[in-house]
């Protein structure tokens, strides 16, 4: 493995150096039919299942075949999307915001093959290379964060929830039987990478125990002062101990103290000092959240809720996490009204509703007690269920 | 023969989801064969060990990535997340395994050319495993050694015209929907404002200088396919404040079920016949559509665009022809305060190069959070601090009722000296004069 330079100069690191110059300009990356009308779509529609046309001013359709993919790929992956791209669509493909690829043709004869093509392909241990699907009133892609694959702070992993998830719910991907769109999320601890707060159904990775405080080598990894700042209930004071070090020698360090009673657990101090980890085979574990969105459409963008406090970690396939997500999924499919998102169908039912027709059980850890907020969760009415 | 034994992941390759389990094992026989002779320039079997220490988080249940070393490239503080795994003995492949975020194209469009070089320079200098893309939007290259980093940058911007993204205390990689280049209810081009914003901001973006993390996010309309509301610190988001354009003879054709409603989006169920009244008109959140001798009126003044109507009937109605957009601030997930939702800073700005009044509000804000946020304040956290008012000060304009939902429930106003008649200054002696003590 001999070292081959690009061109780079280590003695001169300026030497012809280009920077600050951001990504290609969008316009030198747009099949030919997308450039050509841009900005003059007129209205589009879903074919059939994956299947999305869109017709421009100009009386020009373009057919996009929609599959899934793992977020976390191969460059075999990828350049096998691109050769189909130059096989089909003349070198040009997309990815969508929830990691699903787009290929364009421009008539629907080309589409079909195209689909049947993609749905045609299977990894040897048995899984689909490139289902197509993802598109109107059913359950797409999720978007995911890294977990155990790359991350420091995780409580989980991301991509085997997620394929577990996809698994269980595959049927859906390629069908638009929902009331509405189902967006599901993942992520794999509370720093939310996958800013998952506003889903129709959040799976978060969340840790049960307090910090672990590595005391020997606290000071010298971690500046104390930002690691008691970075608790936001004040859970953390500096302190100094007598400890007896690796080497059995008995010494007074600084190092911090930790009222584990406060904790609720968000990391955000071993974000700051990583002689604080959390992370724990049994601490760990999932949250479901539910009932969030980010459109404007009949009503506001709101958060999800938290409905499910807490799923052991089951690798490899959890399976009481797919259980769980499938049970709602089907109480929302079959007692939601057309349109109406699964956030907007608990609040017309009363959430009491919602955890009776899901059969998820209610405990004290629904109930909000951070701050101010928590306040405006309760229930201020004499209206309620029974 | 796989170099490591991966029991459980191997469980992960079943099930018709696509398997990255399968996916990466692919790719380290790939590497293993060698078939195009490339001179690896980090460990041949970086994806086997990747697998194993994978198995071995799925055995134990926690995470063997440390926490991030301090590596990038010169002149940057931002694009390199350095990683190095806790069990550098047994999985020497991935001791080192840095990210690199590479800055997509706005809108994710890509030619297979530009792809190809970007895998071929991956599979050399990096693990050959990527995210097509991270949640902020980059092309996540996954897995390279310290001394790579320069190389790869080098060829990136050398032989293919393309940046770094952002990590750190500074301008993340902005992001868009597809907006013009295949959507119809763009509001206004998505990927323009983007790349524009994304070039004029390259300092932020590159040497991170804020108190912490800043996103921007550019949605074409109220529909908000990128999720600007949730997840950016400014999100600026599609409207439009005239007239929904209407083709009533398409209306009559979704009436007489001649077009399938919402674009064919609930074909996989019998939902039964369309019904104007009860999938549009009633669903209405401002109540201002009805049916006049079989044709749709709407009170455009009432409307507040959500995009319920548009959604449902893409044939017969067209968003407005005065188009803007409007900017929300302070979107953020929990960490650290609770989540927040992107607050309402301007209605309406029209998106005109060189799009001066939009760099003039983002560079407002900038300067007041600069000066006022703490270390690792997020803009949204600062707002709740300090109060949305100032934010609407900070960019020099004047409160509106279209920045709350509904007016304050105390009276606990701060008033300031200036806006009391006579100022506060007193004498108590005065005061004595008229009331004994």
């Amino acid at each position: 493995m001999a070292f081959v330079s690009s061109g780079y100069n280590p003695e001169k690191p300026m030497e012809n150096r280009i920077t600050d110059i951001g990504p290609r300009h969008f316009s030198e990356f747009l099949p030919p039919v997308i450039a050509k009308n841009k900005g003059t779509w007129l209205w589009h529609e879903i074919v059939e299942p994956g299947v999305l046309m869109h017709k421009a001013e100009s009386g020009d359709e373009v057919y996009t075949v929609r599959c899934g993919g793992a977020r976390l790929m191969s460059i075999g992956h990828v350049r096998a999307l691109c050769a189909i791209a130059d096989k089909f669509c003349g070198g040009h493909l997309r990815f969508t915001t929830r990691n699903n690829i787009e290929f364009m043709v421009e008539t629907l004869a080309e589409a079909k093959k195209l689909k049947e093509y993609l749905n045609a392909q299977k990894f040897e241990g048995g899984s689909h290379r490139f289902p197509v699907g993802g598109t109107g009133a059913g359950i797409t892609n999720i978007v995911h964060t890294q977990g155990w694959v790359h991350c420091h702070t995780p409580a989980t992993d991301a991509s085997g929830t997620v394929k577990v998830v996809l698994d269980e719910l595959f049927e859906e991907f390629g069908q638009m039987r929902m009331p509405a769109q189902v967006r599901i999320s993942m992520a794999c601890c509370l720093n939310m990478c996958g800013a998952v707060h506003c889903s129709d159904i959040a799976i978060l990775g969340y840790h049960r125990k307090p910090p672990i405080i590595d005391h020997e080598w606290l000071d010298n990894l971690c500046e104390i002062p930002l690691a008691v700042a970075a608790c936001p209930v004040g859970a953390i004071r500096p302190t100094k101990k007598e400890i007896t070090t690796e080497k059995g020698e008995t010494k007074t360090v600084n190092t911090v103290a930790i009222k584990n009673e406060r904790c609720m657990f968000c990391g955000n101090c071993y974000t700051m000092c990583p002689s604080l980890p959390l992370s724990d085979q049994t601490g760990d574990g999932l949250v479901i959240m539910a009932g969030g969105k980010v459109s404007n459409r009949i009503s506001n963008p709101k958060f999800s809720k938290v409905v499910v406090a807490f799923i052991p970690n089951e690798p490899p396939r959890w399976p009481t996490l797919a259980k769980t997500i499938r049970q709602i999924v089907e109480a929302y499919a079959s007692d939601a009204r057309k349109y109406e998102r699964l956030g907007d169908w608990a609040e017309r039912i009363g959430w009491e509703r919602f955890f009776e027709k899901t059969g998820l059980v209610f405990s004290e850890h629904m109930i909000d007690d951070f701050r101010d907020p928590a306040y405006y969760t309760w229930r201020q009415t004499t209206n309620f269920k029974f | 023969m796989a170099k490591h034994a991966t029991p459980m992941l191997d469980q992960l390759q079943s099930g018709p989801w696509p398997s990255f389990v399968s996916d990466i094992k692919e790719e380290a026989e790939r590497r293993h064969k060698n078939e195009n002779n490339v001179e690896f320039q980090i460990p041949v079997d970086v994806c086997d060990d990747l697998l194993g220490i994978l198995e071995l988080s799925y055995k134990d249940g926690t995470t063997h990535w440390k926490h991030g070393g301090i590596v990038g490239v010169f002149g940057y503080g931002g694009g390199v997340i350095g990683r190095y795994c806790d069990q550098p003995e047994r999985f020497p492949g991935v001791a080192h395994f840095h990210t690199m975020r590479v800055n997509q194209p706005n809108g994710k469009y890509y030619t297979t050319e530009f792809l190809g070089q970007l895998c071929d320079l991956w599979e050399m200098r990096g693990s050959g495993l990527t995210n097509f893309h991270g949640a902020t939007g980059d092309i996540v290259l996954l897995g390279t050694t310290t001394p790579q980093l320069e190389e790869i940058f080098h060829e990136l911007t050398h032989n293919m015209n393309t940046d770094l993204g952002g990590s750190g205390s500074n301008l993340r990689t902005p992001a868009c929907c597809l907006g013009e280049s295949r959507c119809e209810w763009a509001c206004y081009d998505t990927q323009e404002l983007c790349y524009q914003m994304t070039l004029e901001y390259q300092d932020e973006l590159h040497r991170p200088a804020f108190p912490y993390k800043f996103k921007f996010k550019f949605d074409g309309c109220p529909n908000g396919c990128v999720a600007s509301i949730a997840r950016s610190d400014m999100s600026f988001i599609g409207t439009w404040r005239d007239d929904i354009r209407i083709d009533q003879e398409a209306v009559a054709a979704y009436i007489g079920g001649e077009i399938q409603p919402n674009g064919g989006a609930h074909a996989g169920k019998d939902w039964g016949a369309f019904d104007i009244q009860k999938e549009v008109i009633d669903l209405c959140p401002t109540e201002c559509m009805w049916l006049e001798d079989g044709k749709l009126k709407i009170n455009d003044r009432e409307c507040t665009r959500c995009m319920h109507c548009l959604n449902v009937m893409p044939r017969a109605l067209r968003i407005g022809n005065d188009r803007g957009l409007s900017i929300l601030v302070g979107a953020k997930a929990p960490i650290l305060d609770g989540a927040q939702m992107g607050s309402l800073l301007v209605p309406f700005l029209k998106v005109e190069e060189p799009y001066a009044e939009i760099k003039e509000i983002i560079e407002g804000i900038w300067e007041w959070w600069m000066e006022e946020g703490k270390n690792r304040e997020r803009l949204g956290e600062l707002i709740k601090r300090q109060g949305l008012a100032k934010a609407i000060s900070a960019i020099g304009s004047t409160p509106v009722p279209q920045h709350v939902q509904e007016p304050r429930h105390n009276p606990y106003i701060f008033w300031k000296e200036e806006d009391v008649e006579g100022g506060w200054e007193r004498d108590i002696a005065d005061y004595r004069k008229h009331h004994q003590r």
